[in-house]
């Protein structure tokens, strides 16, 4: 393909996506060129699709064959960001947003909005996108988006992924042309070191420098390029919902890396329990190639490059770069120590440099607007964007892309809406297995790499837990530590056995066992762990201990001192009690009660023998006048 | 992790054994090639006997020991044939600080097996998986490709009865 062919793609398609980008007025002028009166666009993430996009698809396109509604066009695009609302559908030029769609709601908005002439239907609307006095916000316009800034997430909810030449139109591929016959390599490469642009899989590595690592000897060596899409921290799922919503922008991404490297070969990595994303990925590898913008001579010019998809079968500790390569050779996916690092010795023995989706969504856009651009936005030391996963006890769970020094603060209350049910937030867990928990005090630092590791945690990839008043920490440390046991590769001895006694000395605290040796013991082997294991998951396996203990050091002592869990959640600390004030003497408990620890007569109140006491719960889920509780 | 051999007779047809064969041809030259040509063989069988290992080894001209050692690494690769239906809980971040550790018993309790375990019948396994990514709709649980989000304790045996007389 021609940079004149892409050009032509690109204008025959603009208007179609440019009125995605538009609200209201502008859109609609634009609509009237594209031949479609109304887009309608549908989430195919993993999300909505979990909640029956695909059905409100199928519904929605039956519904306007059978009114015969052939100018609205229907669009299956990748994540929204807003997960727990699904399935998502948005309806342009106005940009109006309907959340948690059924079949028959579908034939309700066809009935009354699509119609020539309609108007949205109020009552299935997003209810944060109607304000009081009946005004109906755009999408752009809601809290949940209207602080964010989309970076890396530009495309994502806006193009249909399946179909490249919505990237196209786009600007899809440009940077690459850009790139092949503006600029030498070692301009590429200065652009990057002058954006300032850091990892975004973890560690926060300047991308500029990686990529001036491996770049000696272009040409006399094989090298390769990789794509690390092994997300495989709980929590977190930006990676996913990029190549679901935006998958030519990895691709291309990695062939501008491996024009700046001189490399001809790249290799995603992909969790093999993300479908979805292998699918388009699969899709867009292909459709890449036909045109040829993936292969041989790209763009007529001598640099070829080409992409092979590669999946992972389930090992956390894959996501290490050293671990990944060795995975992708075929062998067991265990880290080996560097140096040599991978710039010098990486996959098969060759130069390589990998990495992370998030980052490579970032890459084409530095190359187009330019390094200033992208370092005018962020901290002094963290550029640009960064996306987070909102999740766990926050109203609006899903991704959010803000701008880098943006407060913990920003993003809980007011664009994650705060903490669900009136109940306090007690701290939010960022960086997950490797990172930390930041408590209600520190919910306004600004969020960057640094500031982060200064207070404790990390950014990781950037999911981030909201934790309130009913979450154990110490039984979130516990969980923490039990996932590490089950990753640790086992290689090292730190990690494989470290791990496992801290995990044991956890189980002690929570079954009120403990003493306070074990609390000195258990920090002592944190500190061991870290200094002497081989790879990022070891050293970092004992940071939700750390971190928790040095903020919620009081929940500790109560587990080791009173035997008792604050929290309520650990079960051996737990005591229920019936408040003989409220007991109707209904027998509903005792009747329940699998291990018969609770006695008393019909119509009196009853007692729970706490000797026999399991701690299930069963009796407080079953009583009907709220007589029990646990303390 | 460990994994436990199973003790299902193999029971592995010629159509089976033909397909793994022509996946070993097509990848066989490729570098790295027994991950790919495990995940196709997890396919084809739905789950990794030591026969299939062995057909594998001397296919690509590696030992059996090799195989072995990747097929125990890697959790997605099942030493055990899984049930007719496969529930699955997901315990990660997100959906454990949401409960889903009550789903796990709840489904435990329901079908009288631990995670890992599969019913007699074959007809229902349970396993564990570690964030499948849909954390907006915690807590999550899958029956094979279908996939339930925001369960409660209570809904589980109604949705565990709805396969029961599939």
């Amino acid at each position: 393909m021609t940079i004149e062919q892409l050009n032509k793609i690109r204008e025959e398609k603009r208007e179609l996506l440019m009125v995605r980008k538009l609200v209201k007025e502008e859109g609609e002028k634009l609509a009237a060129n594209t031949g479609y009166r109304k887009q309608v666009l549908i989430c195919g993430g993993t999300g909505c699709t979990s909640s029956g996009s695909r059905e409100i698809i199928s519904a929605l396109e039956a519904e306007l064959e059978k009114k015969g509604l052939k100018d609205v066009l229907v669009v299956k695009t990748g994540c929204f960001g807003l997960c727990a609302l699904g399935p998502i559908m948005i309806v342009y030029p106005e940009g109006t947003f309907y959340s948690q769609m059924t079949p028959e709601h579908v034939v309700t908005v066809c009935d009354q909005h699509l119609i020539e002439g309609g108007e949205p239907v109020k009552e299935l609307l997003y209810t944060d996108s109607v304000l009081e006095d009946g005004t109906i916000l755009p999408l752009s316009e809601t809290p949940f988006y209207k602080k964010q800034k989309r970076v890396a997430l530009r495309n994502c909810g806006v193009i249909a992924p399946e179909i490249i030449d919505e990237a196209i139109a786009l600007d899809a591929y440009q940077a690459l042309y850009k790139c092949l016959t503006e600029m030498t390599p070692d301009e590429v490469i200065q652009v990057m070191i002058d954006s300032g642009l850091r990892g975004r899989g973890g560690a926060g590595f300047p991308t500029g420098l990686k990529w001036k690592f491996a770049c000696s000897r272009r040409g006399e060596v094989q090298k390769f390029v990789c794509c690390n899409a092994d997300e495989g921290d709980p929590g977190a799922f930006m990676d996913r919902s990029i190549l679901e919503g935006d998958p030519h922008v990895v691709l291309e991404a990695m062939a501008i890396a491996g024009y700046a490297i001189g490399s001809n070969q790249g290799y995603i990595y992909v969790r093999a329990e993300y479908p979805i994303a292998v699918q388009r990925l699969n899709i867009a590898i292909a459709q890449a190639r036909e045109y040829g913008l993936l292969g041989e001579n790209i763009f007529g010019t001598d640099f070829s490059f080409d992409i092979e998809l590669r999946l992972g079968s389930g090992a956390f500790v894959c996501g290490e770069e050293t671990a990944l390569m060795t995975s992708i050779e075929g062998k067991r996916g265990e880290p080996r120590p560097r140096p040599p690092f991978p710039a010098v010795k990486g996959l098969f023995g060759q130069p390589t440099i990998l990495n992370n989706v998030e980052t490579w969504a970032n890459i084409p856009q530095i190359i187009t607007n330019g390094a200033e651009w992208f370092a005018s936005m962020g901290t002094e030391k963290s550029k640009g964007t960064k996306v987070f996963a909102l999740g766990g006890k926050i109203n609006n769970t899903g991704l959010v892309e803000v701008e880098m020094g943006t407060t913990l603060r920003e993003i809980v209350e007011e664009i994650g809406g705060g903490v669900p049910n009136g109940k306090a937030f007690k701290a939010a867990q960022t960086g997950g297995p490797s990172g930390g928990c930041i408590a209600a005090d520190n919910l306004d630092v600004p969020i960057d790499y640094d500031n982060l590791i200064a207070i404790g945690s990390m950014m990781g990839s950037g999911g981030l837990i909201v934790m309130d008043e009913d979450n154990c920490m110490v039984d979130i440390a516990k969980f923490f530590l039990n996932f590490t046991v089950d990753e640790s590769c086992g290689k090292c001895t730190a990690c494989r056995i470290g791990t496992k006694r801290l995990f044991e000395i956890l189980e002690k605290i929570t079954a009120g066992e403990a003493t306070m040796e074990d609390l000195d013991k258990m920090e002592y082997l944190c500190d061991k762990i870290k200094k002497n294991s081989l790879c990022a998951l070891g050293q970092t396996a004992p940071n939700p201990v750390v971190s928790t203990y040095k903020c919620f050091r009081d929940e500790y002592l109560a587990h080791v001192q009173d035997k008792k869990c604050p929290s309520g959640i650990c079960k051996a600390l737990l005591e229920f009690w019936i408040d003989p004030e409220k007991c109707k003497g209904c027998t509903l408990c005792a009747r329940n009660c699998p291990v018969s620890a609770i006695s008393g007569n019909v119509k009196e109140p009853h007692v729970i023998d706490n000797n026999v006491c399991i701690g299930c719960g069963t009796c407080l889920a079953n009583c009907k006048f709220g007589a029990i509780t646990k303390r | 992790m460990a994994k436990a051999k199973t003790t299902v007779k193999f029971q592995g047809t010629l159509e089976q054994e033909q397909a793994l064969r022509e996946v070993i041809e097509a990848h066989k030259d490729q570098p790295g090639a027994l991950m790919p040509v495990l995940q196709a063989a997890q396919g084809i069988y739905g789950y990794l006997p030591v026969e299939v290992q062995e057909m594998i080894a001397s296919g690509l001209q590696i030992s059996v020991a090799e195989v072995y050692g990747v097929v125990t690494f890697y959790s997605q690769f099942s030493l055990n044939p899984k049930g007719r239906y496969n529930v699955s809980v997901c315990l990660g971040t997100a959906c454990y600080v949401k409960g889903s550790e009550k789903i796990l018993e709840a489904v435990e309790s329901k079908l009288g097996i631990p995670s890992g375990g599969c019913t007699e019948d074959t007809k229902f396994s349970i396993d564990v998986t570690r964030c499948l990514g849909a954390c907006g709709l915690a807590p999550v649980m899958t029956v094979n490709d279908d996939v339930y989000g925001k369960v409660e304790p209570k809904k589980v045996a109604e949705i565990i009865d709805s396969y029961m007389n599939r």
